[in-house]
């Protein structure tokens, strides 16, 4: 089972729904936990702990200029516009890459070789017994989070047990990568009719994803209203309501699990995640 | 010399525009004879790097001076390797408005 919890905009507290649903879980099931949000990864603040971070590498193309006749193929076929080829240089603009390896095929001249580059991390830690942490960090100023994204999946995916997969906030590229193949989706929103319109968007690609989708609403101040008829106009259940609280607030501050700090609440997640099993069909 | 407009039709009467790579036409004018020749960006409605390769059609026909609104970092350095001058015109109006203030030699030169 690949969970995402995944919100239309950021700040809900999508992180903190995704660890603590791990948390409980993790102490009846292995759990693999997979921070995706590669840009601001912050499941680690609510694990501590050493991990051990293994580099993402992408091929990019390198240009001899002896080998080079500057004949223009590389770059008619570059649909990014990474290559441009001048009748004296060729210049090549590595954050529009994507590393396609098209340009090494076709150049006739052997010109172009490959060379790895790193653009981010993915580091695994063993917070809890049963739970295993893995992290996509995007080096910073690297523009290409989609890689980093799948691999830290892959190695999550490596063992059979269940993933919590902790996506961007939004609907971009990174999102939807995060999203694919998962076979249910907790969009995490507030009371507050501000993020209903992002909320429609992320409703709408885990729909065009063919992802069944539930909803968690976060810090609600009793009046949830308008969110509540959103979800019945779109036939998306409200399967958990967490209230505002300072207590709940306070407990998140210090860096501390709402599920650890009081057990009690273990018992909801327990239910969030029985809704979220037959979300995806597997059974309550 | 070859002189490119970025504009939304493709004619000297169409209304500038001001993005380079999302351009919907290049309109290059013969600053000899002032023909002209309307040419359909193929990348307007591009995702990536189009800046870029929009900067190739203007080298693939032999453009020396570009005319437009704003131009991105990537298409600014194709543009200026490849000798090709830039100027700003942001004022609204139409290609031929434009054309006249490059020749009146009253646009800010921008790279
Ligand atoms: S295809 Fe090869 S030979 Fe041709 S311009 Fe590109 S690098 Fe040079
Ligand atoms: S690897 Fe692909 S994207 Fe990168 S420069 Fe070559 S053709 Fe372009």
């Amino acid at each position: 089972m690949k969970l995402a919890v995944a919100s239309g905009k950021g700040g809900t507290g999508k992180s903190m729904i995704a660890a603590n649903l791990a948390f409980t879980l993790s102490r009846t099931e292995p759990v693999s936990l997979v921070d995706c949000d590669v840009e601001e990864p912050n499941l680690h603040l609510f694990f501590p702990g050493q991990g051990t971070p293994r580099d993402v590498t992408v091929p990019v193309p390198v240009i001899d200029d002896s080998l080079c006749d500057r004949c223009g193929k590389c770059g008619d076929f570059c649909q990014y516009g990474a290559i441009t080829v001048l009748p004296n240089r060729v210049l090549f603009f590595a954050e529009l890459c994507h590393s396609c390896g098209g340009c090494t095929l076709v150049c006739p001249k052997k010109a172009i070789r490959e060379e790895q580059k790193r653009i981010g991390t993915v580091s695994l830690s063993l917070p809890l017994p049963f739970l295993d942490l893995f992290t996509g960090t995007l080096d910073t100023g690297s523009p290409h989070a989609v890689p980093v994204i799948r691999e830290a999946k892959k190695q999550a995916a490596a063992g059979d047990s269940i993933m919590i997969i902790d996506t961007a906030p939004g609907t971009s590229c990174p999102v939807v990568e995060a999203l694919e193949g998962c076979d249910a989706c907790i969009l995490v929103t507030e009371s507050t009719p501000f993020g209903l319109h992002d909320l429609q968007l992320a409703a709408d690609v885990t729909a065009r994803l063919g992802i069944p989708a539930g909803i968690v609403i976060n810090r609600s101040d009793g009046n949830d209203e308008e969110i509540l008829r959103f979800c019945t106009d779109h036939d998306l259940d409200v399967m958990m309501t967490i209230p505002f609280s300072r207590e709940i607030a306070a407990i998140q501050s210090r860096g501390d699990l709402l599920c650890r700090a009081r057990p009690e609440w273990q018992k909801d997640f327990m239910g969030l995640w029985v809704k979220c099993r037959a979300l995806a069909g597997a059974g309550p | 010399m070859k002189l490119c407009f970025t504009a939304q039709g493709a004619t000297l009467e169409s209304p500038t525009e001001d993005r380079f790579g999302r351009a919907p036409y290049f309109i290059i004018v013969e600053s000899e004879d002032g023909s002209f020749d309307a040419i359909r960006n193929p990348y307007a409605d591009g995702g990536g790097g189009v800046g870029p390769k929009a900067a190739q059609v203007l080298i693939a026909n032999n453009v020396k001076a570009l005319v437009s609104g704003q131009v991105g970092g990537n298409a600014k350095e194709v543009l200026a390797a490849a000798g090709i001058a830039m100027y700003t015109f942001r004022a609204g109006g139409t290609v031929k408005d434009a054309l006249d203030q490059f020749t009146k030699n009253t646009l800010a030169r921008s790279g």
